[in-house]
C-alpha cells in the first residue's frame, strides 16, 4: 500500500496526457462534466468524437479489469446515498460548469482563477461532508 | 481523425483513473477525510496530471489544433454564484458518495449496480440543468 503514491503520481500522468491529447488534439478542453453532459442536455458538440471518448473511458478499466488488473470501488449500498450523490454530483458539475477534470486539471494548469475558486470549493464541501458524515454517522 | 484522438484521450484518461485507484471510492473520500485516516493519493494523482497539462497549454500559444479550428479562449475571471454554488454541491455529492463524472463512468464496467445507480442519478441532475437554469433567470428577473 506503501506506493500507492507512485501508482497515483502514474496515473496522473496518463489522465493529464489524455488532456493534452484532447486539447492539442482537438482543441477541447478534457472536462468529463462537460462532454457527458453535453450529450445528456444535447448542447454538446461533436457527438462521434464525444462517444469515441466515452468508448476509451470505459472501454479501458474494462480491459483492464479483464487483463487481471481489477480495482474494488467500495462503494456505499445504501442507495439514497447513491441517489442523492449522484444527482448533487449531476446538478453541480453542470452549474459549475466542470468538475475535477475540467476545472482541477485543465482549469488549474492553466491558471484559470474559476477553476482555482471552483477547486477549492468542491474540495472544502468534499471535506466538510465526509467528515459529519464519519462523526454523525460512523460512515 | 477527430473521433481516433478522442479516442485515445479517453482511454488515457479511464486507463489513468484506473491505475491510480481513483475509481475506489474509498481512496477518494480518505483522501476528502483530513481529520481522519488521510490518504494523500489523489493528490498524487492531481500533480501528475498537472504536468502534461503545463506543456500543453504553453504549446497552444504558439500552434493551433492538429484537426484544425481553434483553441478555448482565455478564461474568464468572473467568479459567479452558479460557480460558487455548483462547487459546492458538487464537493457534497462527490464527499458523499466518493465519486465524480470521470470516474463514475471509468469504473461503469466493474461498479456494479451501485455505480448503475450513481451514474442514472448523475445523469438525471445533468439533464435538469438547463430547464432548472431557464426557471431561476425567470425568477430573478420577476423579482
Amino acid at each position: 500500500m506503501e506506493i500507492a503514491w507512485l501508482y497515483g503520481l502514474l496515473g496522473g500522468l496518463l489522465i493529464g496526457t489524455g488532456g493534452a491529447v484532447l486539447l492539442l488534439g482537438t482543441g477541447r478542453v478534457m472536462g468529463a462534466s462537460g462532454i457527458v453532459g453535453g450529450l445528456v442536455d444535447g448542447t454538446g458538440i461533436n457527438r462521434g468524437s464525444t462517444l469515441a471518448f466515452q468508448l476509451g473511458l470505459i472501454g479501458t478499466p474494462a480491459l483492464l479489469g479483464i487483463g487481471g488488473w481489477t480495482v474494488a470501488t467500495h462503494a456505499t449500498s445504501d442507495i439514497w446515498l447513491l441517489i442523492l450523490g449522484g444527482l448533487a454530483v449531476g446538478i453541480g458539475t453542470r452549474f459549475a460548469n466542470g468538475c475535477t477534470s475540467g476545472h482541477g486539471v485543465c482549469g488549474l494548469s492553466r491558471f484559470s482563477l474559476r477553476g482555482l475558486i471552483a477547486t477549492l470549493f468542491y474540495i472544502g464541501a468534499g471535506v466538510l461532508t465526509v467528515t459529519a458524515l464519519r462523526l454523525g454517522f460512523g460512515l | 481523425m477527430r473521433a481516433v484522438l478522442s479516442l485515445i484521450s479517453g482511454a488515457l484518461f479511464g486507463g489513468g483513473l484506473h491505475i491510480s485507484g481513483m475509481t475506489d471510492t474509498a481512496r477518494v473520500r480518505g483522501f476528502l477525510d483530513i481529520a481522519g485516516a488521510w490518504d494523500p493519493t489523489l493528490a498524487f494523482v492531481m500533480g501528475g496530471a498537472m504536468v502534461p497539462m503545463l506543456v500543453a497549454w504553453r504549446l497552444t500559444r504558439t500552434r493551433v489544433p492538429l484537426t484544425g479550428g481553434a483553441f478555448p479562449a482565455q478564461p474568464t475571471q468572473q467568479v459567479t454564484r452558479p460557480l460558487v454554488f455548483g462547487s459546492v454541491m458538487f464537493g457534497v455529492g462527490w464527499g458523499l458518495v466518493g465519486l465524480c463524472p470521470g470516474p463514475a463512468l471509468a469504473s461503469l464496467s466493474y461498479g456494479g449496480w451501485h455505480g448503475y445507480v450513481f451514474l442514472i442519478a448523475m445523469l438525471a441532475g445533468m439533464w435538469a440543468v438547463p430547464p432548472l437554469r431557464h426557471a431561476l433567470d425567470r425568477h430573478a428577473t420577476a423579482a
